[in-house]
C-alpha cells in the first residue's frame, strides 16, 4: 500500500482526478498549495519593489495497493505534463496502515 | 482603575449638564431676533433662512419685475444644472458597480486584470471623449433649453437623400474649447461621458480572464471616439434617428429616453462581437461541445456591485431629463426601480424552476435585466407596463444566458450579451409597445405625446424596430471588423499559458490575491481538454514509456 502525492497545476486537476477515476481511484483528497521548483522561482512586484512569490499549485493525494501505483503515477503525469517548468512533482510513499473512520476497517479502498 | 473610571463618568456628566443648560438659558433670546448681548441669531426650523431679502435687486424697497424674474430664471436652470450633474456623480459611481460585479463573476487569478480594464475603461474612454467623442455626438445637438441653451453645439454634418435630411454626426466640441468653453457645454460633457463609461464596460465583462492588456485599451478609443458618439449622434445628438418622425412621420422617431439602445444595445452587440472574435475561454467547453462551469470566485462581491448599479440607475434614468424642475422625474425613478423588481423576482423564481435553486448569480442578472430594459421607456409608461417590462426582461435574460450558453457556445462570463445586448434591444421595442401618452409632448420636434402600439400610434413601434435594428446592424459590423482587425495586428487573445496562470501576473504583473492559494477555479471531474492545447493529448492510459515513466 502506497501514499501517492501528486502536486500538479491547478488547471490540470479536471484532467488528473478523471484519469485516475477510470483507473477505478475515487478516493482523492485535494489541497491548494503554494510552492516553487528548482527553475522556477517567480519573482512579484509590488509598486515598483521586487519581491519572491510562490506559485499555487494543486497537490492530490491518494492511497493505492502496490500493484496499481505504476499506472497511477503514469496516469496523472501524461494527463498533467505540458513539458513546461512548473509541471510539479509525484512523490509515491509507503504506508504501514490506512483505516476508514466509518467501517472500522484496514486498507487501502 | 474603578476610580479613573469614576472621575471620567463625573467630568462627562458635567459637560452635558453644562450644554443643557446653556441652551435652556440661550434658545428663548435668540429664537426671533438679535440675542441681548448681540450675538447673530440662529434659525433653528428654518423658516426664516432664504426669503425677499436673498433676491439680488438695486434698492431693496424698489424690486423690478426683471430683477425677480432674473433670479427666478437662474434658479430654474440652476435646480436642473445641480440635478444633472448629481445624476452624473451616481452614474460615474456604476463604474464601481460594473468592475464588481465582472470581478465577482469571474476567476480570482484574473481579479486584478479584470478589476484593472473596468477601472481604466473611465480614464482612457474619458480621454478619446474628450478629444473627438463629444464633438461627433452633441456637437449639433443645439440649444438644450433646461440646460439654458447650450447654444455652441450648433454643427451637425447632414446628408440629403430622396429630399429628406439626414444628421450624421456633430463637428463642434473637439476638446470642449473654442466657443464650447460654456457651463451648459460642459454639464452636458459630463452627462453624456458617464454614459459613454457605462457602454465601454459592458464588453470588458463577455472578453473578460483572455483579453489582452493593449488590445483592450484600444478597444477604448475607438468605443469612445467613433461607434458610441456616432450612434448617440443619430438618437440624441440630432441625428437622423431622432429625424424619423419630423422626416418620415414614424412618431417621434427613435425615442430611447436615458439609453436602452444608446448605451446598453451598443456596448451589448460590441461584448458579442467581442466574444465571438476572441472565443470562448479554455476549459469552457469539452470536446463534445458540452458547456462547463466556471464559477466566480465571489458572489458576494458581485451583489454588493449589483447594489451600487440599481443605485446609480437613479441617476442614469431620472437625471437624463436633464431638469431637476421636471417632476416627471418621480414618475422615471419609480418606474426603475418597478423594474428592477420584476426583473429580480421574476428570474429568481423562473431560474429557481428551471433549473433548481434561485441562483445568485441570476438574480444579479434579473435585476440589472429590469434596469436595462427600463432605461428607454422609464419616462413614457405607467406603474403597470414598467412592472411588465422588468417581468419580461427577467424572463429574457435566463433564457438568453442559457442561449448563449449551451446553443451558440458563445463564451460570456459575466452575461453582458444577454443583460445589456437583449434586454436593450426589448427595452426600445417596449417603449414602442407601451408608451402612453402621458409625456413626451413635442419630443424629437414631433407635436403630441409619445403613444405605443398599445396607446394608438403603430408608427412609434416602426421608429422604435428602425432604431433597434440599425443599432444591431452598425454596432455589431463596426466591432466584428474591428475586432478582427486588431485581431491581425496586435491580437486580441493573450496566449494560452497565460490564461491558465491567471492573467494578473503576465498581463498586468500583480496578483489580485498574493496571499492566498488560487485554486484550480475549475469544478473536478470535468474531463476538460485544458491541458491539451499546451501538451499533446495522451494517447492511452498506458503510453509508451519516455525518459522516465
Amino acid at each position: 500500500m502506497k501514499l501517492v502525492k501528486c502536486i500538479v497545476r491547478p488547471d490540470a486537476v479536471p484532467d488528473a482526478t478523471s484519469a485516475l477515476e477510470r483507473l477505478g481511484v475515487s478516493g482523492i483528497t485535494v489541497s491548494d498549495v503554494r510552492g516553487r521548483g528548482k527553475r522556477t522561482r517567480p519573482i512579484g512586484d509590488f509598486r515598483g519593489v521586487k519581491y519572491e512569490r510562490f506559485l499555487s499549485m494543486s497537490m492530490l493525494e491518494v492511497i493505492a495497493p502496490d500493484d496499481l501505483i505504476d499506472d497511477i503515477v503514469r496516469a496523472v503525469i501524461d494527463h498533467t505534463r505540458t513539458g513546461e517548468f512548473g509541471d510539479g512533482r509525484v512523490l509515491v510513499i509507503p504506508v504501514e496502515e490506512a483505516y476508514s473512520i466509518r467501517t472500522r476497517q484496514c486498507g487501502a479502498a | 482603575m474603578k476610580r479613573r473610571a469614576m472621575v471620567l463618568m463625573k467630568v462627562l456628566a458635567a459637560a452635558l449638564l453644562t450644554l443643557w443648560f446653556s441652551n435652556v438659558i440661550t434658545t428663548p433670546n435668540t429664537a426671533h431676533a438679535q440675542g441681548a448681548i448681540g450675538q447673530p441669531a440662529g434659525d433653528p426650523t428654518g423658516a426664516t433662512t432664504g426669503t425677499a431679502a436673498d433676491v439680488p435687486v438695486k434698492d431693496a424697497k424698489n424690486p423690478t419685475l426683471t430683477e425677480v424674474m432674473e433670479t427666478v430664471g437662474h434658479n430654474r436652470i440652476a435646480i436642473n444644472f445641480v440635478w444633472t450633474l448629481l445624476a452624473g456623480f451616481l452614474v460615474m459611481f456604476m463604474q464601481a458597480g460594473f468592475a464588481m460585479v465582472e470581478t465577482g463573476f469571474t476567476r480570482a487569478k484574473n481579479a486584478a486584470h479584470t478589476m484593472s480594464m473596468n477601472f481604466m475603461i473611465y480614464p482612457i474612454g474619458m480621454l478619446g471623449y474628450w478629444i473627438c467623442g463629444y464633438a461627433l455626438q452633441m456637437g449639433g445637438v443645439g440649444a438644450i433649453s433646461v440646460l439654458g441653451g447650450t447654444a455652441p453645439l450648433n454643427s451637425e454634418f447632414t446628408l440629403s437623400l430622396f429630399g429628406h435630411t439626414f444628421g450624421l454626426f456633430g463637428q463642434k466640441g473637439f476638446f470642449l474649447s473654442g466657443n464650447t468653453y460654456d457651463v451648459g457645454v460642459f454639464a452636458l460633457f459630463l452627462f453624456q461621458m458617464v454614459f459613454m463609461d457605462t457602454a465601454g464596460t459592458i464588453p470588458t465583462g463577455a472578453m473578460a480572464e483572455r483579453w489582452k492588456w493593449s488590445a483592450f485599451i484600444v478597444f477604448g478609443f475607438f468605443m469612445s471616439m467613433v461607434v458610441y458618439p456616432l450612434f448617440g449622434n443619430w438618437v440624441w445628438g440630432g441625428g437622423w434617428l431622432a429625424t424619423l418622425g419630423k422626416e418620415f412621420g414614424l412618431g417621434h422617431g427613435h425615442v430611447d429616453f436615458a439609453g436602452s439602445s444608446v448605451v446598453h444595445l451598443v456596448g451589448g452587440m460590441a461584448a458579442l462581437a467581442g466574444a465571438i472574435v476572441i472565443g470562448p475561454r479554455l476549459g469552457k467547453y469539452s470536446k463534445t461541445g458540452e458547456s462547463i462551469a466556471i464559477p466566480g470566485h465571489d458572489i458576494p462581491m458581485a451583489l454588493a456591485g449589483t447594489f451600487i448599479l440599481a443605485f446609480g440607475w437613479f441617476g442614469f434614468n431620472p437625471g437624463s431629463t436633464l431638469a431637476g424642475g421636471d417632476l416627471r422625474i418621480a414618475v422615471v425613478a419609480t418606474n426603475t426601480m418597478l423594474a428592477g423588481t420584476g426583473g429580480a423576482v421574476f428570474a429568481m423564481f423562473y431560474v429557481w424552476w428551471r433549473l433548481g435553486k434561485p441562483d445568485p448569480s441570476m438574480l444579479a442578472n434579473g435585476m440589472l435585466a429590469g434596469l436595462v430594459a427600463i432605461t428607454a421607456p422609464c419616462a413614457f409608461v405607467n406603474s403597470v407596463s414598467a412592472m411588465i417590462i422588468g417581468v419580461v426582461a427577467g424572463f429574457l435574460v435566463v433564457e438568453s444566458v442559457l442561449f448563449f450558453d449551451r446553443v451558440a457556445k458563445i463564451d460570456d462570463p459575466v452575461g453582458a450579451i444577454s443583460v445589456h445586448g437583449v434586454n436593450g434591444a426589448w427595452g426600445v421595442l417596449s417603449l414602442g409597445l407601451l408608451a402612453d401618452g402621458a409625456y413626451g409632448d413635442g419630443w424629437n420636434g414631433v407635436s403630441g405625446t409619445v403613444k405605443g402600439l398599445f396607446y394608438g400610434d403603430a408608427s412609434q413601434f416602426a421608429a422604435q424596430c428602425v432604431g433597434t435594428l440599425t443599432c444591431v446592424v452598425f454596432v455589431f459590423v463596426s466591432f466584428y471588423v474591428f475586432f478582427k482587425v486588431v485581431d491581425a495586428l496586435i491580437g486580441n487573445r493573450v496566449s494560452a499559458a497565460v490564461e491558465l496562470e491567471g492573467l494578473d501576473i503576465p498581463e498586468m504583473g500583480a496578483l489580485a490575491y498574493p496571499d492566498f492559494v488560487l485554486g484550480p477555479g475549475t469544478p473536478m471531474g470535468s474531463g476538460s481538454a485544458i491541458v491539451s492545447s499546451a501538451s499533446p493529448a495522451p494517447a492511452s492510459l498506458k503510453p509508451v514509456r519516455g525518459d522516465a515513466i
